[in-house]
């Protein structure tokens, strides 16, 4: 797959991250996640112009590029799907997602669907590990956003409309990017979205509101008596 | 009967939660001139006096662990919030972050003054875009508003913080790999001694605590010591944030006084799913071993659980109910622990592969009772002989399950394959048929 060559910003930037840190090889990470924004996966290159700017040999940037696993060395999709297929949400039906999609899309997992006649974007398919939103099940990640709540239906008619080129936003966040703009959000370059989406999710919400019908409170810090610790009691 | 208090929850219904401006609208950032006002070591002492235990799962009192900082070594101090919430079934630090960032900052800025540290990061896991950029902004602002970088309040202190995104990778929410993340490398466990308050980040002395309990630093310096402490039970204090999951009428976050049982939990979110039963849960995450109905009363707190031999861990409380095959589930989890396995320690990396093949066999209903006793046999060998928790709590869904459901496992034997039907498990099963 071609991919352009690192231009002198995206070089810039990478030392930019480097100079963020006490000890640049910290940037490491995140300058990963920006050679992936400039060039669509780790390319060599990539990784000959991280361990240059870092001072370290190009096998030990490889060790670290090959330890994590948002890193690409191939290319995915313009929209990267994944499908949490860990135990909560394999049980609530990301498994019959998973299955769906990949039939629906005729690839296998890791594998970016062929671009059809008046696609206008593409898209690849993953199973994912638990995304840290196991109250919203099953959960799909578009490019890193969430997906709250699907089902095999939804996930479908959600990766046509990616393809179609129509405008789709996270149920809980903002309009979704690419999946190379928000890798470059990774690198520590924002994008103007974080103003997008609500303050939080119903099912994040469900306490919350429960306490506010019910008036329940933390304790008033001036009715607390002032009691040494380790006598407090439920 | 324990009612729900919001503390970190209760500006998530707020309009633009994340804002500087309505944060500060509610009283954000007071506790920095409170905590200025005071001398480190007595920031130490209040959140010692608090009770507050890490939040992230293994419960260290979270004073005592910043007071092991040895104030003597002339390295810089840094502090490290772990923000890679990886855990299946934890759900907790990500809303947290994406709703109300600015508490996490201001718990940052008070812990680092109080550790003496100027610099300090926030490790959040690589794959929550949305939240990482709710965080950088919260920090844009913080900066902005004289929060944070040279003579913060006019207090002398100075703190720069960086935001850092991972790049997925479930071991670096153990600490010492973390930092290895940290530093740029492959995110693999260190040896301990030395502890990472000795020689952590760069061989400096630092503290690396979870989001929950660095966001809870600032009610406990505003509303003192004795006011956290008015909550929770006598040895697990506060307040905490429950995630419900699964199988329940209303999933979502609860904040509660530690010490709330899941009976009271359950009530709350309108119980198991309609016409179902409870059959197993997790008290904190899949690395806590299971438990079941019996222990719907047992008190969330850290010696309650670890009482009936499982461990609070991230009150991460997954619910499953009677249509779903423990085997199943148990099989996809250690899947998880063999994925994410580093491969630093013999015992992980060859173990988890080894528990893999032979759950999977179970699964198909191969093999014999024999083989039981071996998958035991197995999570023994890699149990306290790896070099992280990681291999530790693999075994946890394995030897729990076995323990509470042995004949289910034989059922598999007897059936040839898998009894159970996946499809009633599904959040739309009963409904409309999904062809």
């Amino acid at each position: 797959m071609a991919t352009n060559q690192l231009d002198d910003k995206t070089l810039t930037e990478l030392r930019e991250i480097a100079a963020r840190y006490p000890e640049p090889r910290s940037g490491l990470l995140p300058m990963l996640h920006l050679v992936q924004s400039a060039q669509g996966r780790i390319t060599p290159e990539g990784i000959e112009a991280c361990a240059a700017i870092l001072d370290i040999s190009a096998a030990e940037v490889s060790g670290v590029a090959t330890f994590y696993t948002m890193y690409k060395r191939h290319g995915v999709g313009d929209y990267h799907v994944g499908v949490c297929t860990n135990t909560l949400c394999a049980v609530m039906g990301g498994d019959e997602i998973f299955a769906r999609l990949k039939d629906h899309l005729e690839i296998g997992n890791d594998e970016v669907a062929v671009k059809r006649q008046g696609d206008s974007r593409t898209v690849s398919l993953e199973h994912i590990e638990c995304n840290a939103a196991c109250d919203y099940a099953p959960v799909v990640m578009v490019n890193w956003e969430f997906m709250d709540n699907q089902t095999p239906e939804s996930a479908v008619q959600m990766v046509e409309s990616l393809r179609a080129g129509h405008e789709v936003s996270s149920t809980r966040g903002p309009r979704l990017c690419t999946w190379r703009e928000a890798e470059r959000v990774l690198a520590g370059f924002p994008d103007g979205r974080v103003d997008e989406g609500p303050t939080a999710g119903e099912a994040s919400l469900a306490g919350l509101r429960i306490a506010r019908e019910r008036g329940w409170t933390a304790p008033d810090p001036e009715q607390v008596p002032a009691v040494e610790a380790g006598e407090g009691e439920a | 009967m324990s009612t729900l208090t919001p503390v970190l929850t209760d500006t998530w219904d707020a309009e633009q939660g994340w804002k500087l401006e309505t944060y500060a609208a509610r009283g954000g950032y007071s506790s920095l001139d409170v905590a200025f006002a005071m001398s480190p070591d007595d920031v130490i002492t209040a959140v010692k006096d608090s009770g507050l235990r890490g939040r992230g799962g293994a419960g260290f009192p979270t004073g005592m662990k910043w007071s092991f900082i040895p104030q003597d070594n002339p390295k810089p101090k840094y502090l490290v919030v772990n923000a890679d919430e990886s855990e299946p079934g934890t759900c907790k630090d990500i809303p947290l972050m994406m709703g109300n960032p600015h508490v996490l900052v201001e718990g940052v800025i008070v812990s680092s003054y109080a550790i003496r540290a100027n610099k300090a990061f926030i490790y959040i896991r690589g794959e929550v875009v949305h939240v990482i950029r709710r965080v950088q902004a919260a920090v844009a602002e913080a900066y902005a508003a004289g929060h944070l970088g040279k003579d913060i309040h006019g207090s002398g202190y100075d703190l720069d913080v960086v935001v850092h995104a991972g790049a997925g990778a479930y071991i670096c929410g153990e600490e010492t790999a973390l930092l290895e993340g940290l530093e740029g490398r492959r995110g693999q466990p260190r040896l301990r001694p030395p502890f990472p308050a000795v020689a952590g980040l760069y061989a400096s002395p630092t503290v690396i605590n979870n989001v929950e309990s660095i966001a809870s630093v600032p009610a406990i310096v505003s509303n003192g010591a004795a006011w956290f402490a008015s909550m929770g039970t006598e040895k697990s204090k506060g307040h905490g944030i429950f995630s419900l999951s699964g199988h329940v009428q209303r999933p979502g976050q609860y904040e509660a006084p530690l010490g709330i049982t899941l009976r009271e939990l359950l009530d709350l979110a309108g119980g198991v799913r309609e016409g179902h039963q409870l059959k197993f849960w997790t008290p904190g995450g899949s690395s806590t071993p299971l438990l079941t109905a019996e222990h719907l009363d047992v008190p969330l707190d850290f010696e309650g659980v670890g009482g009936v031999g499982s461990m609070l861990g991230t009150r991460a409380l997954q619910v499953f109910d009677e249509t779903v095959c423990v085997v199943r589930a148990v099989l996809r989890w250690t899947e998880f622990y063999k994925h994410e396995s580093c491969g630093k320690c013999t015992p992980c990396r060859e173990g988890t592969w080894w528990l893999v093949q032979a759950l999977t066999r179970l699964e198909h209903g191969q093999g014999s009772e024999d083989d039981l006793d071996q998958l035991l046999d197995q999570c023994d060998n890699i149990l306290g002989r790896s070099f992280c928790a990681l291999g530790d709590g693999a075994t946890s869904p394995i030897s729990s399950s076995i323990q509470h459901f042995r004949d289910e496992y034989l059922a598999h034997l007897s059936h040839g394959g898998c009894p159970f039907d996946p499809a009633r498990s599904t959040a739309w099963a009963g409904q409309e048929v999904s062809a």
